[in-house]
């Protein structure tokens, strides 16, 4: 029958691990009782613990405590009350866009999920197929707008020499795309750098991107993570979307409500009119219908949950802050720990990056190094997850980094 | 500080400039500003981006308004019909007898142990999932005595729903597989081409449907097969066919196996109502297990929305049963290059639930009992229909409703006599005549039957 028959399969190859997960999967098969894993933004207490906010438990209770709460499906734009509240917290409660009805907000899975759905869409029904995307930026980015039927570009923004921001490689790239080119911008606390914009340099951007007619796309992951304020960290996407013009926003909510695993996200699309929001948000169904059909209830639902009780709401600001604060005081701990060990060269970007991670400017090598002598986990890249880290490990991490640096320079 | 911009194609640019006014103005002050200005250097301008407040055209202008989904779209108009007496017999989402959605105790307690968990975390799953889940999902279907499982030949990983792993298996597919073509049966679920031919198939169809005996149409099924590419892709419906509730006997699903196998045709298993269609997990898997014991390969999507009435909570899984443990191992590393840039990893809630019930012994019988519940109130509303109709006399012959298995009774009423139903009855169901039995109920069944009736013998 099929005894001997090979695998249709056979020539299959096996694919590498992805970069920035596999890093855990690394640091999981280390058995060093000293390990450290700052590879992926995930939050952890100083006590290095995974955290579920106290809002979050709550208004899970309260969920799964209600016996007239069912499981059906939800439409395929997700749930209602999640949307509106996704769109007013990005965009402010009092947003022009939001009460003109020119905003089409969709459920979608995370992050991730948004972006897919959002650039899907473009390559659907956009007349330019080009993305361009900051260098560097995370690394699924290419992937999921290249699997989208998108073509990505780079445009320059990391400046090793300054470990800032390369304003002018910036606005000339930009400068050199397409009219109607596609944007991706980080709302906020780029990924891996930390570098953002200053306000000035924003509008600087914005009137260049305005008069080229480019496309905005932003990816926003850390609202309320990077300074602690949840409409400081929206900053950048409301002075686009005040100008009237269009716009993309993707937002997580993975990080700032800790809910991760959950999947909670919503594409939000800014459009001239309500018709044509109307027009596009119905578009966007036929792009979702066939991915997954509608998107998971328990999430969207906590989120709802917490933004439309001000009660809760306003614990989450306050745990947020708390997770924000925590970071910032690493960032000061491990620069202090640094400088008393007089470890060469400039290290105060550390201070300076914004949100979850520290580009540190290490090399690969210097990475590979302290793996394996100090079973220190990052991205090969050198970036760190701030996270990660607490006054307890700082000093490890100090000196292990202390050692790259004058053993391998 | 002003930026000039010659654009690159000038002329269609200042066509467009000139057709809006907000733009002429612009025009007007660029040239006041920045004399002398050539008319032939027209280019030169302030912004006359599609993006700006003062652009033209808004982007996505010309987007065409996207129909309601067939079947979703169902519900739509129901919700929006002021009527008291309506029925809504379009989704497939299980009521009871109350005409209200449920919960399954199980599931409600299987949630309360892990909300009242407090070491529970909400960290990412693995991009495949949660592990407990994907194992004792691949049991369920599989059996847990599988060879095919014992060989570690069955590489299983969550996604979302059926929906999600029929797209995650077709996109693998349509990457790694040197046939691209998929032959779905005809009629099927109304979303099925679409997830193919988005993933990167192409889809074609096989005979399935007899009009003329309401059954199956296993001749025109082997010829079209037959006649099949070798090696194309063939999607079966585990059991319970969606929306003809009509499937092979178990010697016709061993003639398709033959015929599939002969050919090396790669069969792609929807199993979204296992459990549900015979009351038994057991017999419902029987056409997978029957395929998988041969040794041979096959895609499989599990679906927990029905037979756990977890639907909102999108959980499902896609099994791949492979000829050897490592071509299993490397099929999955694939799988995950396919879902990372889909979503990055699927949700934990619903599938928690489902590993918790699967895993303990006790939930497991009980989830049984309740799934056995629906199932057999279902083929109770597929007799009282049937009985109905008969005292009616309505004209034809309905046994087809209790031949017919699982949620869905494809009534085979035609468009006319559906749209009749939907306006002179307030019943609403999907234009193919299909009904969802799930949404029927004793005080409602009378309704219906007289409605069929009507359509019936008023028209034609």
């Amino acid at each position: 029958m099929s005894d001997h028959q090979t695998s249709v399969f056979s020539q299959i190859a096996r694919a590498p691990e992805d970069p920035i997960l596999g890093v855990t999967v690394a640091y999981n098969k280390d058995s060093h009782p000293s390990k450290l894993n700052l590879g992926v933004g995930a939050y952890r207490t100083e006590e290095g613990k995974p955290l579920v906010l106290n809002v979050v438990r709550q208004a899970e209770q309260k969920l799964v405590n209600d016996p007239s709460r069912v499981k059906e499906y939800l439409p395929i734009v997700g749930l209602a009350d999640f949307n509106k509240c996704s769109a007013k917290l990005i965009f402010g409660a009092d947003s022009p866009a939001i009460h003109e009805n020119r905003v089409a907000t969709v459920q979608c899975l995370s992050g991730t999920g948004s972006l897919r759905v959002g650039g899907e869409f473009l390559a659907k029904h956009y007349y330019e197929r080009t993305i361009y995307i900051p260098s560097p930026t995370w690394g699924n980015h290419p992937k999921v707008f290249t699997l989208a039927g998108l073509s990505v570009k780079t445009y320059r923004y990391y400046d090793p020499a300054t470990r800032g921001l390369d304003f002018q490689g910036l606005v000339e790239d930009l400068g050199n795309a397409p009219q109607g080119a596609i944007v991706l911008l980080h709302a906020c606390a780029h990924n891996p750098t930390g570098v953002d914009p200053t306000v000035d340099q924003w509008e600087q951007i914005r009137k260049l991107m305005r008069s080229k007619g480019l496309l905005p796309f932003f990816d926003s992951a850390y609202q309320g993570f990077a300074s602690g304020s949840l409409d400081t960290d929206a900053q950048s996407v409301r002075m686009f979307v005040a100008d009237g013009g269009e716009c993309f926003a993707a937002q997580s909510y993975a990080k700032n409500m800790g809910l991760y695993a959950e999947r909670v996200g919503a594409l939000s699309i800014v459009c001239k009119t309500a018709d044509v929001a109307s027009r596009v948000e119905s578009q966007l169904k036929l792009v979702i219908r066939p991915m997954y059909s509608n998107p998971p209830l328990h999430g969207a639902s906590i989120v709802a949950t917490i933004l439309k009780d001000s009660n809760l709401y306003n614990e989450w600001t306050v745990e947020l802050k708390a997770m924000a604060d925590r970071i910032i005081s690493m960032r000061k701990q491990l620069l202090e720990a640094l400088q008393a060990r007089g470890t060469p060269g400039d290290w105060t970007h550390i201070i300076k990056q914004i949100g979850m991670f520290t580009f540190t400017g290490l090399n690969a090598d210097q990475v590979a190094f302290m793996t394996k002598e100090y079973h220190i986990y990052m991205t090969s890249d050198g970036r760190i997850s701030m996270a990660g880290l607490s006054s307890k490990t700082v000093p490890h991490l100090a000196d292990a980094m202390h050692a790259a640096v004058t053993s391998m320079p | 500080m002003l930026y000039l911009f010659f654009a690159s194609d000038e002329s269609e640019n200042v066509k467009k400039m000139k057709s809006c006014s907000a733009d002429r103005r612009l025009s007007v002050i660029s040239h006041h500003l920045l004399l002398p200005i050539n008319d032939d250097e027209a280019a030169i301008i302030i912004s006359p981006s599609p993006t700006s407040s003062s652009s033209s055209d808004p982007l996505f202008a010309n987007t065409p308004r996207a129909p309601e989904d067939p079947i979703l779209g169902v519900t739509v108009a129901y919700n929006k019909d002021p009527t008291p007496v309506k029925l809504n017999l379009g989704v497939g989402a299980y009521r009871t007898e109350e005409g209200k959605p449920l919960v399954l105790n199980v599931v409600r307690k299987a949630e309360q142990l892990l909300v009242n968990d407090r070491s529970r975390v909400k960290e990412y799953l693995p991009i495949v999932g949660l592990a407990d889940f994907t194992k004792l999902s691949a049991k369920l279907i599989l059996g847990a005595d599988s060879p095919a499982i014992l060989g570690n030949l069955v590489t299983t990983v969550q996604c979302l729903s059926g929906t999600g792993s029929l797209r995650v298996g077709a996109e693998f597919l349509a990457r790694h597989y040197y046939q691209r073509t998929i032959y779905i049966p005809n009629p099927t679920w109304g979303n099925h081409t679409k997830i193919f031919t988005l993933a990167g198939l192409t889809v074609k169809t096989y005979r399935y449907y007899d009009p003329v005996t309401r059954g199956l149409n296993i001749k025109g099924l082997l010829e079209d097969l037959g006649s099949a590419p070798s090696g194309a892709i063939v999607l079966l419906h585990a059991c319970a066919h969606n929306p003809t509730g009509v499937d092979p006997t178990l010697e016709q699903w061993e003639q398709i196996r033959r015929l599939i196998r002969s050919k090396t045709m790669l069969p792609f298993f929807d199993s979204a109502y296992q459990g549900f269609a015979s009351g038994s997990l057991d017999e419902d898997a029987r056409s997978v297990r029957l395929f998988v014991a041969d040794g041979g390969e096959c895609f499989i999507a599990q679906s927990y929305a029905k037979n756990m009435g977890l639907y909102g909570e999108r959980v499902g899984s896609l099994s791949i049963v492979c000829r050897t443990a490592d071509v299993a191992s490397r099929v999955e590393s694939q799988l995950k290059l396919v879902i990372r840039p889909m979503y990055s990893n699927p949700p934990i809630h619903g599938a928690s639930i489902v590993s918790t019930i699967l895993k303990d012994r006790n939930l497991y019988q009980e989830w049984t009992l309740e799934l056995k519940a629906m199932a057999d109130r279902i083929i109770t509303m597929r007799k009282q229909l049937f009985d109905a109709l008969r005292a009616r006399e309505t004209p034809g012959d309905w046994s087809h409703i209790i031949k017919q298995i699982g949620m869905f009774t494809f009534t085979g009423l035609n468009t006319k006599q559906v749209a009749f139903m939907t306006r002179e009855y307030h019943i609403y169901m999907t234009s193919d005549g299909r009904i969802s039995m799930a949404g029927l109920s004793s005080r409602t069944v009378p309704h219906l039957a007289d409605a069929i009736h009507a359509a019936v013998t008023s028209v034609v």
